[in-house]
């Protein structure tokens, strides 16, 4: 018997500080991103239901999209690689810099990327990587892992991060003023952006009809690495696709809503090649890799809705496991609802340690009523308990049942037992000396026992 | 080799699926915002829109340079073409206007003015394209960034403008200047964009 899950240790050493900082920082802004969808809709759930029925639209024919895709981009002027795993990922990239002799780059937010753990493949490749989105940016900083998808710095407080500065190089002083933090990022990183050969970002849609890459970012920080840059490389999940342009409409309206509360992004940006002849700024070369790395796992598995998502970060910040526990606690990068569902199939070679994830979850359903893609997370998670129990998973909480079964079957050891456990209510259980048990207890509070009441109510209301 | 492998997973997997979904199919109704357009006229609404995200809306060049005095900029880059409509009217109110964006001096530019190729009312977004955008960084380094577009062509709608994307390589929608809420998610502006974005009507 396993004794306690990891995501369970994580949420009990969990420092108070960090806690707090999710804990607000998910909390926080939940009325605005609610209210941006209802005052603005009459009805928010068709849009989710619409918006979910074209991603399984899409991936159920994702093969023709797929193709479409690659024809789409090519006509454009764009390279296209195909990524099947992890390795082949970081392979295309590398061989597309090191062909081109190219050491030093900028790169944009991207989860796909923390997947394949891609800085530091190229790191230790020689090649210069750094992060430009500002929390990305101090992550990178601290050699720490992103615990939000929307904002990956969500567990620290300014304090920390005026050290990070300070320990960094980034200010000779301490100073945690967030205007001034953000100020010294912004000086620090253009005198970079301008110095970068390359540029590699992810993509939030590709519109299989143009093969429009659309990129979202509030900071501007994708658009500022391009500019400079002399090669544009596209590191995006093949599940990214959307059939047309006009689909967009649905998503860009639900992405910015449901991440932040605005009804866009800062900067929606679409690209579809490299620079136009002519002009002065962007990129001469666009390589799109599209990469697999388990996608087509989580497609042939009973869980492929959760392929529907659009990485917004609205069923983390509901969560209240995720608010107590934190990102980390989910071991990828992505924590959350969206993570105990995804983590466990996509990196399917892993599910054995990753088998507590779904299991951490009272099933309240907040997730999937915020998912602007309608995803039914609830019932995903079920699935994976039950794929975890039929795969034989040992996972705390597996009581030896046959104990039970005698019980349940026999009346008289079933009467004696629920009134001789009335004496457990006057019994220090709590502090017995039994590990499964007190395991259990760490976590839970045991009520009063009642057992055997019923019967004696019916037994003096038949006598009466 | 990965391309195949790929497609045959692909294919394997939606095999087993008993059913395949249809493309719902949608009206623009359903996903156009109608509180967020409004009755008004689109200008009106995209003025509403863009200042909800802190944007500015100008209509003379006497705005924009109050603005430039008042925050005490006095050095930037303007697109040759708007010159004659913008550009000089700056110069004759003593600021210092270069034709030409030198990436090597990307410090000294305070403010940059370039060509917007439209707008959209019901998000309040600007509509950059790069294929008539003299130099995307000079509308992107400097803190004060003065996008200068006509009231015509303002698009009512996202529906409206996705369809109108052409062919341009590179078209980016600017709702409002650069941000982050990051850092314990107070909501800082001009993170690596400008600061202050302005949609200059010339009419």
């Amino acid at each position: 018997m396993v004794n306690r899950q990891p995501i369970d240790v994580y949420a009990h050493d969990i420092g108070e500080e960090k806690q707090a900082s999710v804990l607000s920082g998910s909390a926080s802004s939940t009325e605005k991103r609610l209210s941006a969808l209802f005052n603005d809709y009459d009805d928010p759930n068709a849009l989710r239901k619409l918006a979910g029925g074209i991603k399984d639209h899409t991936l159920h024919h994702l093969d023709r999209y797929l193709e479409q895709t690659e024809a789409s981009l090519k006509r454009n002027g764009g390279h296209v690689h195909f990524a099947d795993t992890a390795d082949d990922a970081r392979e295309a990239v590398l061989s597309i810099l090191k062909e081109r002799e190219l050491t030093r780059l900028t790169k944009s937010k991207s989860m796909a990327s923390e997947e394949i753990h891609l800085n530091d493949y190229l790191t230790e490749q020689g090649i210069e990587v750094l992060e430009s989105d500002l929390g990305e940016f101090i992550i990178q900083l601290d050699g720490d892992t992103p615990s939000h998808i929307v904002r990956p710095i969500i567990h620290k407080n300014r304090r920390e991060i005026a050290r990070s500065f300070q320990r960094g190089g980034i200010a000779t002083d301490y100073n945690d003023d967030p205007e001034t933090i953000t100020r010294r990022a912004r000086v620090h990183l253009r005198e970079k952006y301008m110095q970068a050969e390359a540029v590699i970002t992810g993509g939030n849609f590709i519109s299989a009809e143009s093969g429009r890459v659309v990129l979202v970012t509030n900071e501007g920080n994708s658009r500022f690495g391009m500019a400079p840059s002399r090669v544009h490389i596209a590191l995006v999940g093949i599940e990214k696709l959307v059939p047309t342009d006009r689909d967009l409409a649905v998503f860009l309206n639900l992405l910015g809503r449901s991440a932040t509360g605005q009804q866009l992004t800062v900067y929606t940006e679409f690209i579809s090649g490299p620079k136009d002849e002519g002009q002065p700024s962007g990129p001469e070369e666009m390589h799109v890799v599209l990469m697999n790395n388990g996608r087509t796992d989580v497609l042939a598995s009973n869980c492929r809705e959760i392929l529907r998502c659009i990485r917004c970060s609205a069923c983390q910040n509901v969560c209240p496991v995720y608010r107590q526990a934190s990102g980390h606690a989910y071991r990828s990068p992505y924590g959350g609802p969206v993570g105990a569902v995804l983590s466990p199939i996509l990196f399917g070679d892993k599910f054995p340690e990753l088998a507590d994830l779904p299991k951490a979850s009272s099933l309240c359903g907040a997730c999937n009523e915020v998912c602007p893609v309608d995803i039914p997370i609830p019932d995903l998670l079920l699935r994976l308990r039950d794929k975890a129990k039929r795969e034989h998973i040992p996972q705390p909480g597996d009581l030896p049942m046959a104990p039970f079964a005698t019980l349940a079957t026999s009346p008289a050891i079933w009467r004696t037992a629920m009134t001789m456990s009335k004496a457990m209510n006057h019994l220090p259980i709590h502090v017995a000396p039994v590990r499964p048990l007190q395991d259990w207890l760490g976590q839970r509070t045991l009520p009063d026992w009642h057992g055997g009441d019923f019967r004696k109510w019916l037994k003096s209301r038949r006598e009466n | 080799m990965s391309r195949d492998t790929i497609f045959s997973k692909i294919r394997s997997a939606i095999s087993e699926l008993d059913c395949k979904a249809e493309h719902p199919g949608f009206e623009d109704d359903t996903i156009v915002s109608s509180s967020r357009l409004g009755s008004d006229s689109p200008k009106a609404a995209f003025k509403r829109n863009f200042e909800a995200v802190n944007g500015r809306v100008m209509n003379s060049c006497d705005e924009v340079v109050a603005l430039l005095h008042e925050q005490g900029q006095t050095h930037g880059y303007c697109d040759p073409e708007l010159m004659e409509s913008v550009g000089q009217r700056l110069v004759d109110a003593g600021l210092e206007v270069e034709t030409s964006y030198d990436r090597e001096r990307y410090d000294d530019y305070a403010f940059g003015i370039t060509r917007a190729t439209g707008a959209i009312a019901e998000s309040g977004s600007l509509i950059l394209d790069d294929a008539k955008t003299s130099d995307r960084l000079a509308a992107l380094s400097p803190w004060v960034h003065v996008a200068v577009l006509r009231e015509s062509e303002i698009l009512r709608t996202i529906p409206e403008a996705l369809g109108r994307l052409n062919t341009s390589r590179n078209i980016i929608w600017a709702t409002g200047p650069s941000k982050t809420a990051d850092v314990e998610g107070i909501l800082i502006e001009g993170v690596h964009g400008p600061g202050e974005q302005i949609a200059l009507f010339v009419d």
